[in-house]
């Protein structure tokens, strides 16, 4: 058993023959006590994600770590334990609260209500139409304005969602991947028009296209042309707009779609390294547009594991930046990364016992050295969420943040035996689906024969009848139901009328512009589509010439055609 | 028995069909995925040419209140008001029971066990299966 010890690791004492004889009697106790039986008693020897657990960890199980090279010190290579020395000790989590609903009007109220309740960035949720190119008055839009998340069709309806708000002062995320090209030049035109220069801007678009294909399923064209725009507004923000994050690399729909944890990691990563392969393709210097890339991670209900995966995230990544891609700025190794609370673990029925699980899963973010932070509300499994909700879910961040003092000590789980072994495992996991993805030629590849896809929709089958078999319990879903249970009556909706208003106030837009303009813009954007000119000087043109998204997401379908999926169950 | 498992309008969220589709496979029956972003006609027409005896329709994207109608109207305009309607997704209560009372037969909303809704269809597209024969 003492050559198991790794003295050189610096994580145990070391194996003294009392300790040796410790162990031996706690094995064979633990050998004759048999597993909890009962509610749940299925699962205790694995996680949410299947990985399996032992009851006990120790020196051994972390014996082939070495300090120096896998845990290292904050703020350091390979970043396990942060990537800021002191981390919330000398700055918070960005609380930003992810809104959006029927129109921008309505969304500006909630934006000057969370940021007077002190939310510190920004975080836009669209509609499906915007989301997919359609305008409110198309057919395709047809009850869906408004719905979840805000209705945005010109230039105009942009400049009303920020109205009153310093956007020279304030960060905004924009979840947009499809026409996230369109939302960023509508952003630009908007500061400008304020006054505010585009290199002030700092903020975040979510632009991730590959995850679309995998899980979210908000596409637009087929793979490559999507590739070969976000690298167009890659090189364009490098260029002209220092403070902007151009993508926000996404595990979270990877994992609402059903994944495992170390599924959203692999897959989630393996779309950010063809992003930046692309990028390296077109000749750009990979510390040029490193340093601005961003992630985006789930954190799910099973504690220790999230917090594994964060950390192993931040490790898998820096050792690939810098040994594969060959980054020398540190900043390119660093994985900075956004956290929402998983949709997918809150249940409809006891909603309130959502506040208690955002509350776990807000804390796994903060152990895990989150960047910023979206406390889910109790009321999302059923509608948008109403103020009151919204609010309970940003104070469930205030509290963890300013109360329970976890933020005074940095990564207080590093060196537990088992959080470091969990990390350990998570990137011997990752590396094999790499190894898998590679076999397919790359993630473009992979994306495109279905490989995740098909590994999601496995996964979340799998756990749908671990649910059902009662091996897995969800507190008032199958186990301590409430028959009695009335469902809330305060609901925020959307009514039919904030559709008809969208749609008779993109019909005014329309009527009320320079017609001519509108067809030079929309020319020179086709040209940029067909040629090999980046499309983002002749987007802004259209955006200026207040072109509708819908007319601009046309002229592009008419170069690159609109993808449809082969659907597998 | 044949069932159609369908996504309509612009919503993308298809965790739950996929599931709903494999649970209904594994239980015997014979499912078509209509796959995303179908129109009410596109989804009855599959049913009708497919002779299936139920649709299963799943929205997460809060247009529930106009598309579940739609498809109620496909049904009685194409003269199939006997195949077995229902579905699911975050609908709240007091729309459920809305649709249901326009004819929708069963809603079945986040929590709902998957043997539910596989007794709900064997049942229902049983007896349909029976009349037609």
């Amino acid at each position: 058993m003492a050559k198991m010890i790794d003295r050189a690791s610096g994580l145990g004492p070391g194996l003294t023959p009392e300790y040796g004889e410790l162990v031996e009697r706690w094995d064979a106790k633990a050998g004759r006590t048999p597993p909890r039986s009962g509610k749940g008693s299925g699962a205790v020897d694995r996680t949410i994600s299947d990985l399996p657990l032992k009851t006990l960890y120790g020196p051994a199980d972390v014996a082939q770590l070495d300090l120096a090279a896998d845990l290292g010190v904050p703020g350091e290579f390979p970043y396990t334990r942060g990537i800021h020395p002191t981390m919330y000790r000398s700055r918070l989590w960005t609380m930003r609260q992810f809104a959006g609903f029927g129109n921008a009007k309505q969304t500006n109220e909630r934006y000057h209500f969370l940021l007077s309740q002190g939310q510190m960035g920004l975080s836009v949720a669209f509609d499906m139409p915007t989301l997919m190119g359609y305008d409110s008055d198309s057919p395709k839009a047809l009850g869906e304005v408004g719905k979840c998340g805000v209705a945005i069709d010109s230039v105009r309806d942009m400049e009303t969602l920020f109205d009153g708000i310093d956007l020279g002062a304030i960060t905004t995320s924009m979840t947009i991947n499809g026409p996230a090209a369109i939302a960023l030049a509508q952003y630009i035109v908007t500061a400008e028009n304020k006054g505010i220069p585009r290199a002030r801007l700092g903020g975040t678009l979510q632009a991730d296209i590959l995850k679309e294909y995998i899980a979210q399923k908000e596409w637009i064209f087929p793979p490559r042309p999507h590739v070969r725009i976000i690298v167009d507004m890659m090189e364009f923000c490098t260029r002209e707009m220092p403070k902007w994050n151009t993508i926000s690399v996404s595990g979270y729909h990877i994992r609402e779609a059903g994944s495992t944890a170390a599924q959203e990691l692999a897959f989630t990563l393996a779309d950010g390294f063809a992003y930046v392969e692309a990028a390296v393709a077109r000749g750009m210097d990979v510390d040029d547009f490193a340093p601005r890339l961003s992630y985006f991670f789930n954190s799910h209900i099973d504690f220790f594991e999230e917090i594994a995966k964060f950390r192993a995230a931040r490790r898998i990544y820096a050792r690939r930046m810098r040994d594969v891609f060959g980054a020398k700025d540190p900043r390119s190794w660093q994985l900075r990364f956004h956290t929402q609370t998983a949709g997918c673990s809150a249940t409809a029925q006891q909603p309130e016992n959502n506040i208690v699980r955002v509350a776990y899963e807000a804390m796994a973010a903060a152990l895990g050295g989150t960047q910023s932070l979206h406390t889910n509300s109790m009321d999302e499994v059923m509608a948008l969420p109403t103020e009151k909700s919204v609010e309970i879910a940003l104070r469930t961040q205030q509290v963890l943040a300013y109360e329970t003092n976890v933020t005074n000590v940095v990564d207080p789980l590093g060196g537990s035996y088992f959080v470091e072994a969990l990390t350990d495992e998570m990137e011997r996991q990752v590396e094999e689906y790499f190894a898998h993805i590679a076999e397919f030629g790359g993630m473009v590849e992979a994306v495109e024969a279905g490989y995740p896809q098909r590994e999601i929709a496995d996964a979340s089958y799998r756990y749908q009848r671990s649910i059902e078999s009662g091996e897995r319990i969800i507190v008032g879903v199958n186990a301590f139901e409430r028959p009695d249970e009335t469902p809330s009556a305060d609901l925020l909706k959307i009514g039919a009328e904030i559709e008809r208003g969208q749609a008779r106030a993109v019909q005014d837009v329309r009527a009320s512009r320079d017609g001519a303009a509108v067809e030079v813009s929309l020319a020179a954007l086709k040209r940029a589509c067909a040629g090999d000119a980046n499309v983002m000087p002749p987007l802004i043109e259209c955006v200026k010439a207040v072109c509708t998204e819908g007319e601009i997401i046309d002229a592009m379908v008419s170069v690159y055609g609109r993808y449809t999926e082969t659907s597998v169950f | 028995m044949r069932v159609i498992v369908a996504k309509a309008g612009l919503d993308g969220h298809d965790r739950g069909a996929k599931v709903i589709a494999r649970a209904l496979r594994d239980a015997g029956m014979e499912v078509i995925y209509t796959g995303l972003f179908q129109t009410p006609e596109q989804i009855v027409q599959t049913a009708i040419q497919e002779d299936a005896d139920g649709i299963g329709l799943s929205i997460l994207s809060g247009a529930h209140m106009t598309l579940f109608p739609l498809v109620v109207e496909q049904l009685k305009a194409q003269d199939a008001g006997d195949i077995v309607f229902f579905g699911g997704g975050t609908i709240p209560a007091d729309d459920a029971a809305e649709l249901k009372r326009l004819g929708v037969r069963a809603i079945f909303t986040p929590g709902a066990p998957l043997s539910e809704i596989i007794a709900f269809v064997e049942r229902e597209c049983g007896k349909r299966r029976e009349l037609v024969g």
